[in-house]
């Protein structure tokens, strides 16, 4: 218990270190930076120069250091053990990756540097695409948006900006109501009105339903494949036929691709349209929330639409097109300042480079496998909530844990205390209390033992009437829960200085 | 294959305790005829040595800002970056992390971005700010379309000092969801009254200050006519570090911020991962897009944070949600907030300051050139020169003399001829005297 620990005079508690925020330590006049002497000069800011002060904390080096230390110490993170984040593909993230990408010759170029001083930049973008086009076997790929519902929404507008050439803007796009927010969130600023399509018994697409919804309003369907159940849509290829048939497109979330790369092209599924995360399945980092990079490969009927800009390969080397009157074709926009996440595309070669077309194809495996093995391991226990092979991620419900008095949410805090970050909670929302673990291929076999025989524990406590534990976790890690009701209905989203020192 | 832990032995253990025969039995969902059973026409795996090579080799074609004398601004930056930043950013605990879905385990990212979100209220002079967008051409788009929804509004005026990424970007939604966008033509003169452009259908008017030519501007007036026609003002900044000498948009009173934070703590690395701003003021709260960290406290009463009203975002409101926006910039944010922290008031400002002298030296030495002239009366650290004959050209006469000059505005307006002699000109506290003098010796070369 918490309070059997004696207080210590300082409130750390060892290597648990407090730290009170950057503004907490202000002494003014104090930086971290020295610079030179500012020159005379005659100031040209006219009427706008800053009258006030700003307000910023003034700290030295070695406190600013400390700080971010003492911080980033009260994070879990992949680099220290299992981060099951189903849908979320925390998998390794390879150092070589961040070295490249701090190569001057990639970090320290300007976007707008004439072309013929950045060719090095253009064929990484380019060399970066064509591995996307092949393993994903589409022809065209739009690299600019920036994460993955950046991807989603440039997909669909893509696919609206085709519609509307053919003089056919349609109103309506179906989602599968397993989906994740970001597709419905997607849709709508597309201009589209959602309309949720229900799964079957066995957690996919139902197809009959789906059919009875089509219809030459339905601009798109979006669907997410494997889906967000884990599971491969097995009648893929039937759904595209029957979007397809009513002269509708077919978006596909491919935010799960990594089950499947090099062992399926989205292109022989009939896809249209399908963003890849970066972020996710090519191992660039999530840096605690991005930044990310959403590239969405295209079918030849897309293709012309895609938003600027992109490189292109010109008599004199490589070129980008900026602006409409460049090219041929009828791109529909602008999604993103500059040429899109140069630094994400860097890594994400980097790690393809150093798979390879073999070490893809073996990485995907290997994840189905873990995930698949996980399934085996458990579902004696816990409740699987679709039987049969997963892909890359397993998902249960919580009928397992009924008349335990434990929930989800408690089950996720206990697993806290147990040193793994909890797999993915409530989420597809298909299915009650969802737990949605994904070990990707990053996890060791000893790693997949230790996280079984610690699910399978807390299951047997759960069982067992241990409740009251569950309720009080976690004891071991540098926060115990949140009071998340206090943090929504009293919005405290910026430090302010204390009263008496704001009155002086 | 270094990055993949399971031996041969451990696969086929698995594949037995799965009861599968082989692999493909796990991929039975799959139609068999789209099921590859080789490997795709690309490379096989290669060794660190191998693709650090092959990346070296494709970096090496580029020519490096460091590497010659610089001015290019026009919404990136090249700033100097002390090494404690790239070293702190690149912790496992910030690196490896994903988004903070569990505070418990999260306290050091949410503390962060506490920080960062005060930060950036405190600079930009607005009540709140969001953890970040992707960058300030889509923080812009977003603005324009929460001010539509805030005053249930549906034109948004563009000033033709915006940035033509962040219009175009902004143009592109708004044509999605059906806003009316009357974006002015771009001037580098000034002069433009973006009053007489407001009428009662007006959500917002869209201002950049310094403009896209580099213009500073008192905006209070503007503000006041905004208000006074029930619109919002939405004030871009597109070099954040300006905010150490130019008056903050809050104070001149803009009601929502979108700006580009790359400046501190980030590489301009051909355009990206940069980081977006967002701030507003407080009553608007609820209607603004993006992930937020709130203050709360523990069972045991300590301070915490967690994210927070999230009922906004699509993961709790899907189609009704606020944005579609949920991976942001988090780690490029952590570099913004440390590379601040550093520099405390008392740097940030002389910083600015620094800024502001490199231009304003440089503007002086560029002015003494014959027939160059600039544009601009009030700017910080970038503004506009007008050449004798055409920009583009220029900059690639001087790129063969090894010295990277600007951005020719006709790289971003294409077609007009009122633009073609504008070279746009940044000076931050990387450029030397001596980068300064090459330059303005080998422009009079060229012209
Ligand atoms: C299934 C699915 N779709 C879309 C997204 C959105 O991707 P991003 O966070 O890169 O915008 C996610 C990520 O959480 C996801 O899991």
């Amino acid at each position: 218990m918490a309070n059997s620990i004696p207080d210590t005079i300082t409130g750390h508690r060892g290597l648990q270190l407090e730290e009170p925020l950057i503004f907490e330590q202000d002494a003014p006049g104090r930086t971290a930076v020295d610079l030179p002497e500012v020159p005379e000069i005659e100031s040209r800011l006219g009427n706008a120069a800053r009258k006030g002060e700003i307000g910023l904390p003034g700290l030295a080096e070695p406190q600013v250091v400390r700080h971010y230390l003492r911080i980033s110490q009260k994070n879990y993170a992949i680099d220290a053990g299992m981060y099951p984040l189903g849908s979320c593909t925390m998998k390794h993230n390879p150092r070589l990756n961040e070295k490249m990408a701090r190569l001057p010759g990639f970090a320290d170029i300007h976007p707008l540097q004439p072309e013929k001083t950045v060719q090095g930049a253009l064929a990484m973008i380019d060399l970066c695409a064509e591995w996307l086009k092949v393993l994903t076997g589409m022809p065209a790929v739009a690299m600019s948006p920036a994460a993955g519902a950046h991807g989603e929404l440039t997909g669909l507008m893509t696919i609206r900006a085709a519609l509307e050439d053919r003089g056919d803007a349609r109103k309506r796009v179906l989602v599968p109501e397993s989906a994740h927010g970001t597709n419905p969130a997607s849709a709508h600023m597309c201009g589209y009105k959602v309309e949720a399509v229900p799964a079957n018994e066995a957690g996919r697409v139902d197809l009959a339903v789906l059919k009875e919804r089509l219809g030459d309003d339905v601009a798109a369907i979006m669907i997410t494949n494997p889906n967000t159940c884990g599971l491969f849509e097995d009648e893929i290829v039937e759904i595209s036929a029957a979007v397809h048939a009513v002269g509708g497109f077919v978006y596909c979330d491919g935010a799960n691709f990594n089950a499947i790369v090099g062992r399926v092209r989205p292109g022989d599924l009939g896809i249209d349209s399908m963003h890849l995360n970066l972020h996710k399945t090519f191992s660039t980092p999530h840096g605690g929330g991005g930044p990310g990079a959403g590239p969405v490969v295209l079918s030849e009927a897309l293709a012309p639409f895609m938003p600027l800009p992109y490189v292109m390969h010109g008599p004199d080397g490589f070129q980008l097109a900026e602006h409409a009157g460049q090219t041929d074709a009828k791109p529909y926009g602008r999604m993103k300042g500059f040429h899109g996440q140069a630094g994400v595309f860097v890594r994400a070669l980097s790690y393809m480079l150093s798979m390879g077309a073999d070490g893809l194809r073996q990485a995907s495996a290997d994840a189905v496998l873990s995930a698949n093995y996980l399934a085996a391991r458990l579902n004696d226990l816990l409740t699987q909530s679709y039987p049969g092979p997963c892909m890359h991620e397993v998902l249960f419900d919580d009928h397992f844990l009924r008349n335990t008095d434990v929930t989800t949410l408690d089950f996720a805090k206990a697993m806290i205390d147990e040193g793994v970050h909890p797999m993915t909670m409530y989420f597809p929302l298909v299915v009650h209390g969802a737990l949605l673990m994904e070990p990707t291929e990053t996890e060791s076999r000893e790693s997949l033992e230790q996280y079984i025989a610690l699910v399978r524990g807390l299951t047997e406590r759960a069982k067992a009437g241990e409740a009251a534990s569950f309720h009080d976790a976690p004891k071991y890690a540098p926060r115990r829960r949140l009071d998340e009701t206090k943090a929504a209905r009293n919005p405290v989203l910026r430090w302010q200085p204390p009263i008496d020192q704001a009155a002086e | 294959m270094r990055y993949l832990p399971l031996t041969d032995t451990d696969r086929a253990e698995m594949l037995a305790a799965i009861g599968a025969g082989d692999i493909k039995e796990l991929y039975k969902d799959v139609p068999a005829d789209v099921l590859l059973d080789q490997p795709v026409d690309l490379p096989f795996h290669a060794g660190e040595l191998e693709v650090e090579r092959q990346m070296a080799a494709l970096a090496a074609e580029n020519v490096s800002a460091g590497s010659v004398p610089f001015f290019l601004g026009a919404g990136a930056y090249r700033h100097h970056t002390p090494a404690t930043v790239d070293h702190l950013i690149q912790r496992s605990e910030f690196l490896t992390s994903y988004t903070p879905y569990q505070p418990e385990i999260s306290q050091g990212t949410l503390q962060a971005l506490f920080e960062f979100q005060t930060q950036v209220a405190l600079l930009t002079g607005m009540d709140v700010a969001n953890a970040s967008m992707y960058d300030g051409a889509t923080a812009c788009a977003e603005a324009a379309m929460m001010a539509c929804r805030v005053t249930r509004r549906n034109r948004v005026v563009l000033s033709g000092g915006l940035h033509p990424h962040y219009r175009e970007v902004t143009q592109t939604n708004a044509r999605f969801m059906g806003l009316t966008i009357d974006a002015l033509p771009a001037n580098a003169e000034g002069g433009e009254n973006l009053s007489e452009h407001l009428d009662d259908e007006t959500a917002c008017v869209v201002v950049q200050n310094p403009d896209f030519f580099g213009q500073v501007e008192e905006l209070s007036v503007l503000a006041d006519a905004c208000h006074a026609a029930g619109a919002l003002l939405v004030v871009v900044v597109t070099e954040i570090v300006s905010l150490g000498a130019v008056e903050a948009p809050g104070n001149m009173g803009a009601d929502i911020v979108a700006a580009e934070g790359q400046s501190l703590g980030n590489p301009m690395g051909f355009g990206g991962p940069h980081v977006g701003l967002f701030a507003v003021r407080e009553r608007f709260l609820r209607q603004m897009p993006g992930r937020l960290a709130g203050e709360t406290v523990d069972v045991d009463g300590r301070r915490g944070w967690v994210l927070t009203l999230s009922t906004r975002e699509q993961h709790i409101r899907r189609e009704k949600a606020t944005s579609n926006i949920c991976t942001n910039s988090g780690l490029c944010a952590l570099a913004f907030t440390i590379h601040l922290s550093l520099l405390g008031e008392a740097g940030f400002t002389k910083l600015a300051a620094l800024n502001h002298a490199a231009a304003v030296t440089l503007a002086g030495k560029l002015a003494a050139v014959p027939d160059v002239e600039i544009v601009n009366d009030a700017y910080f650290n970038e503004f506009t020169v007008r050449l004798p004959k055409s920009a583009a050209q220029v900059v690639d006469a001087l790129a063969d003399r090894h010295i990277l000059a600007g951005v020719p505005v006709s790289r971003l307006i294409p077609d007009d001829p009122a633009v073609d002699q504008l070279l746009l000109v940044a000076a931050t506290e990387t450029a030397r005297p001596s980068d300064m003098d090459a330059f303005v010796s080998a422009l009079a070369g060229v012209l």
